[in-house]
């Protein structure tokens, strides 16, 4: 059954995949969402037993590499913190699937489309239960080609190929990190099966090591090098350019893999790596800082883009920011806490800008929209419960995941702590900002469009809406429901061994030992400003965006160019890479290499032999002079040599 | 083990279907008919064949096995001795496994002289066996310099418009490389009174004598891997040869050069080798790095796959000369895989150059549309060659990492940005041939693959998958001759400085 449950998606991409001619698109619908509704009862079963019952488990299929000490078998690791991935996982992919079937109603590849969605499920769920590193980075590798495929899923579109590819490559960026860390591990631990790593790393606590030329605390820059890792995958400062173009893809992508699941991958890796990352006090500081960084970034470009998806895609890229601070002081729970949460109402927000979009003709600025918000009356309102449980709002589900990562930032009683603090509580203002930003200008004020399309814009069929729905249950009650278990009183029988913290590092129980009302008070207030100020900006006087645009010309510009960084990349590596690939093929191989060599060897033969050809010219003078030079040289040189 | 001479019967089996193919009397047509039928009967039942010597392999053994020897030029000692450890069995396979599939490869691609070219890719095959197999370094040299004449013909007669100055290229700089083993081998000869590998193995060299002995090998073997900077013949070679011939050329004889690395240079001059790895270090990493930039700008679909297979070379270059378990054993496995993948990419390029007869990327464009299949198969190619975990791309790559971190982890940082180019150049390659819109007349009007196209390819994906998600088959018949290999090498290093050892 545990198997199944993992294999099932796998199976059923094979078939939509290799048979769609047979089955045509129903009937690769039907094959796919099955398997995904029957890896999601599973997943439930198996989060039963294994979380609740607290039964962790780890079935070995196949052995898989085997080289002196490097021994790894393809194994299913089971214990609560899979089991929670597990759920996230299976329930959104399902609701995803059920959506297609509606979303991509009109396309003329939807058995690819289902094929790839399922192929990905599968990938994601080895991820998750990856027993070793490997197979993790299999996982890890396996969603990225799932996302490239995806992204690129109009393949007629350059935007999308370029997207796709870029989202593949800046991934590797990160790989090329995550890579160097497994080889770090085994370097230090002569394994890379989780369970034998973490039970040496107390014993290499203070070893170092020689990378690269320094010396370095060995645990601390394993960290680094995976962190690297996780910050490709989660798409964070300085990685993060690919999320926002990955947007090109079809929705429901955006909201299975760019919102709710791939794109925490980052997260999951380093919450399963506590143990190692415990010892580790100065990557966690680096990632604190990162996170809280990309956090605050985020928010600032989510706040001026127009593009539905990408105002959405910008505010995934500041969430995972949040949960990677909270890793950072060590409450790993809270993280995958708000993973989870989060998980529900982006994989809302984002199918629900799917609707819109799907209502308005494929129009995705909101600049054009407006005003149709009667038109499509259960979209509008899962929207409003999608962003209330995003700004934090209570009761909704962002409330007690995010409040309980600024808490615990707070209470980590440290520098970064305090940095993170800060900057989360900003960003959690401007992300209700700009998610009432969005909900205004899509749905309220004068109608944008055009007649055509106003005419046209009608609420989704119920195979949409009802994904929308059982989303809507998880942004209202996750939250609520799981609090107790995650982060609250019954945390330490839930997690069981999946997460280790080491007892001075417990911000999360100095959270609730000691937490001051008003910092429990502040992230609801500036919420609640935030929503405010949207009002006051996009519903009552309008005109003041377009003022203050105009004021801070460059910072509007700043944030609208999304501070430069595509453009930054562009010039420092891609333009280089090319030049220097170019000067390297025409330079270095063409006139070095071969001017030199072979070439070079064959000109310098041509050359001579038409010499000496032309010195066979017929005329006697020339040979006359050629023999008077040769005697006077031979003489010449007999006398020297004599008289020495 | 039985007195039956299996490695000989291997290696010269594709002789006797050469020797039928010459009686072969007729019209063109049916010449040319009936010789496919016959090269490809030959090629199969070789490899059948060839597959006992897998089967009847004692992976737990280092010595070599199905041992042949005869008296040859007994005067000089010098005898016709074969047999194959863990390090080259895997390499007659995949010598065996690729001509069948050259040869199919060859219909409707070749429209003259078929008979000439099967009997070229027979010979071929017997002299690229015997390399693998021989344990006479002379035998060794015959094979090795010997295979140069059949694939410097399929250049030269069936390559492309420029194929006269791709064939010389080819000849130039590795007749440079050989006159100098050959040097080597009379050096060697003079020194150690024998040529027979196994002994030559055992035989301490002065230093100093090992170092002008490993420049002169070095010579011959750079050329074939190629190492960077004597690799601009490969480009050249790729882009005039025809598909099998290119397939061939980057599945085994690219193999060649490093195979004499791991036969030659390590066992045999370990002092030099363990002076000169920095060297090596420094050519490979430039390899990955500038080849890999190089093969990003590329706009003809073979140049840029050239390119790509002298960056994993560089891969196993630094795997061998790592030194550690992982890292040799990930070097031959890469061998091994980058043999089927390029060779698939190849066959690949092969299924689009029939039908529109250019290897411009820019002339493509969008095929996803019209050939459904194609795209589906190149694109698991391209994603093998880009090192996808669970593809046989990936552990070779992997290992050497792992492995090399082990000795050097400066260098395993240089060869991991691999990672990143290798999926950068690849998947540019790709979205210019599979995606866009199709708008071109010529590329709409082209069929998706034939059923005998795709029988090309199931053999490969099968392998490719096969060694990505179970490569203990592979690699368990390795580890007693690589371990053997490093213990080797590191007692005659010890036998010198033993602090040099302990401090690793």
């Amino acid at each position: 059954m545990y198997v199944a449950a993992i294999f099932l998606p796998l199976l059923a991409a094979m078939v939509a995949g290799f048979f769609r001619h047979w089955l045509g698109d129903r009937g690769a619908q039907l094959v796919t969402t099955g398997a995904v509704f029957a890896s999601a009862a599973l997943s439930a079963v198996i989060f039963y037993q294994v979380a609740i019952g607290g039964q962790p488990q780890t079935i070995e299929l196949l052995k898989w590499i085997s080289s002196g000490d490097l021994q790894l078998s393809w194994a299913l690791k089971f214990d609560t913190l899979t089991a929670v991935m597990l759920i996230v996982v299976t329930w959104v992919s399902s609701c995803v699937h059920l959506y297609s079937w509606g979303y991509m109603h009109h396309d003329k590849s939807v058995p690819r489309f289902m094929a790839y969605l399922s192929l990905f499920t599968f990938m994601m769920l080895m991820l998750v239960t990856a027993d070793n590193l490997i197979q993790m980075f299999f996982g890890w590798e396996g969603v990225g080609l799932a996302s490239y495929l995806l992204i690129g899923f109009w393949y007629e579109k350059p935007s999308a190929n370029a997207a796709a590819i870029k989202a593949f490559v800046v991934n590797r960026v990160g790989d090329f990190g995550f890579a160097l860390g497994i080889c770090a591990v085994f370097f230090l631990f002569g394994s890379v099966n989780l369970d034998d790593i973490f039970a040496s790393v107390p014993q290499f606590a203070e070893t170092s090591v020689v990378f690269f030329g320094i010396e370095w605390h060995a645990l601390t820059i394993i960290g680094f090098l995976l962190f690297i890792g996780a910050m490709g995958k989660s798409a964070q400062l300085g990685l993060h350019t690919w999320l926002p173009d990955a947007m090109e893809g079809p929705t429901p992508v955006s909201a299975l893999i760019h919102a709710a699941t791939m794109v925490t991958a980052g997260v999951f890796m380093v919450s399963r790596m506590s143990p190692l990352y415990e010892y580790a006090p100065t990557a966690l500081a680096i990632i604190t800082v990162v996170g809280a960084t990309t956090a605050f970034f985020a928010a600032t470009i989510g706040c001026v883009q127009n593009d539905i998806k990408r105002v959405i895609a910008y505010s995934t890229c500041s969430q995972l920011g949040y949960m990677f601070f909270a890793i950072g002081v060590s409450a790993y729970q809270a993280a995958v806490f708000h993973l989870m949460t989060h998980a529900f109402f982006k994989a809302l927000l984002f199918l629900g800008a799917g609707s819109v979009i799907h209502a308005m003709s494929d129009e995705q600025d909101i600049r054009k929209m407006g005003g149709i918000w009667k038109a499509i009356p259960i979209t509008y309102t899962v929207m409003w419960i999608g962003n209330l449980a995003l700004a934090g709002i209570f009761p909704f589900a962002g409330y007690f995941s995010k409040d309980t990562i600024l808490e615990v930032a707070y209470a980590a009683n440290s520098g970064v702590g305090m940095y993170a603090f800060v900057l989360g509580v900003m960003g959690a203002g401007m992300t209700a900002f700009y998610s009432w930003r969005l909900l205004i200008m899509t749905f309220h004020g004068k109608p944008r469009a055009d007649e055509y399309v106003m005419n046209h814009v009608h609420e989704s069929p119920w195979v949409m809406l009802t994904p929308l729905l059982v989303l809507t249950v998880g942004a209202l009650f996750a939250g609520w429901v799981g609090y107790d278990w995650f982060v609250g009183e019954l945390r330490e029988t839930f997690w069981g061994h999946a997460i280790a913290v080491l007892e001075h590092n417990d911000s999360i129980h100095h959270a609730h030992e000691h937490t001051p009302g008003w910092v429990k008070l502040l992230p609801l207030v500036v919420s609640v400003s935030g929503i405010a100020l949207a009002y006051v900006f996009y519903m009552f006087f309008p005109g003041i965006p377009a003022a203050l645009a105009r004021w801070l010309r460059p910072v509007h510009l700043f944030l609208l160019n999304k501070w430069y960084f595509d453009e930054l990349y562009d010039i420092v590596f891609v333009r280089t890479a090319r030049a220097l690939g170019r000067g390297f093929w025409q330079g270095g191989d063409g006139a070095l290499i071969d001017g030199v060599g072979p070439d070079g060897v064959a000109a310098a033969t041509r050359d001579i032999a038409r010499r000496v050809g032309r010195l066979q010219s017929g005329m006697l003078y020339h040979y006359a002079f050629a023999m008077i030079i040769g005697v006077a040289a031979f003489v010449t040189w007999y006398m020297v040599h004599k008289a020495g | 083990m039985t007195d039956f001479p299996l490695l000989s019967v291997v290696t010269f089996l594709p002789l006797v279907g050469v020797f039928f193919i010459l009686f072969i009397r007729g019209a063109e047509e049916t010449v040319s008919r009936n010789a496919f039928s016959v090269a490809l009967l030959t090629s199969v039942v070789t490899f059948a064949v060839s597959l006992f010597v897998w089967t009847g392999f004692n992976p737990a053994s280092a010595d070599f096995q199905f041992v042949e020897k005869a008296a040859w030029m007994p005067a000089w000692n010098i005898n016709y001795h074969m047999g194959v450890d863990g390090i080259s069995m895997f390499f007659v396979i995949l010598s065996t496994f690729l001509t069948p599939l050259c040869i199919l490869s060859a219909k409707g691609a070749i429209s003259r002289r078929m008979k000439e070219y099967m009997i070229a890719f027979l010979v071929l095959e017997t002299l690229m066996i015997g390399m693998f197999c021989a344990l006479d370094y002379i035998l060794f040299y015959v094979f090795f310099e010997g295979v140069l004449i059949p694939m410097f013909i399929i250049i030269g007669v069936w390559g492309g418009p420029r194929r006269v100055y791709a064939a010389y290229k080819l000849f130039l700089y590795t007749l440079f490389g050989s006159v100098l083993m050959l040097v080597a081998l009379m050096a060697m000869y003079f020194t150690a009174g024998t040529t027979d590998i196994p002994t030559l193995m055992q035989t301490n060299f002065p230093r100093d004598m090992q170092i002008w002995l490993w420049l002169a090998l070095f010579a011959s073997f750079a050329v074939k891997v190629p190492m960077w900077p004597v690799h601009t013949w490969l480009p050249d070679a790729h882009v005039e040869a025809p598909t099998a011939g290119s397939v061939i050329l980057a599945g085994v004889l690219l193999k060649m050069g490093a195979y004499g690395f791991l036969r030659f240079s390590v066992p045999m001059l370990p002092l030099a080798t363990d002076m000169f790895s920095p060297l090596i270090f420094t050519l490979s990493i430039v390899a990955v790095i500038y080849t890999s930039l190089v093969a990003l700008v590329q706009k003809d679909m073979k140049k840029l796959i050239a390119y790509s297979s002298i960056a994993h070379m560089g891969f196993v270059t630094i795997g061998i000369f790592a030194l550690t378990q992982q890292a040799i054993e990930g070097a031959i496995f890469q061998m091994l895989a980058h043999g089927v993948v390029s060779g698939a990419l190849f066959l690949c390029v092969g299924v689009v150059y029939d039908r529109l007869h250019t290897r411009e990327i820019g002339r493509y464009g969008g095929l996803s549309n019209n050939m459904p299949k194609y795209a589906m198969v190149f694109l698991f190619f391209t994603m093998a060659s880009a090192g996808l975990p669970g593809t046989a791309g990936f552990v070779g790559e992997f290992l050497v990492l792992a492995g090399t971190f082990q000795a050097n982890t400066w260098v395993a940082l240089f060869a991991a940005t691999g990672l990143i180019l290798g999926a950068a150049y690849m998947l540019v390659l790709y979205r210019g041939i599979c995606f866009g819109k199709l708008t071109k007349d010529d590329v709409k009007a082209m069929l998706d693959m034939s059923p005998r196209e795709i029988a090309l390819f199931v053999p490969l994906i099968v392998a490719t998958l096969w060694m990505g998600i179970y490569p203990s088959t592979f690699l368990e018949p390795m580890h007693a001759s690589v371990l053997h290999l490093i213990e080797h090498y590191q007692t005659a290093l010890a036998a010198v400085d033993p602090s040099a050892v302990a401090a690793r």
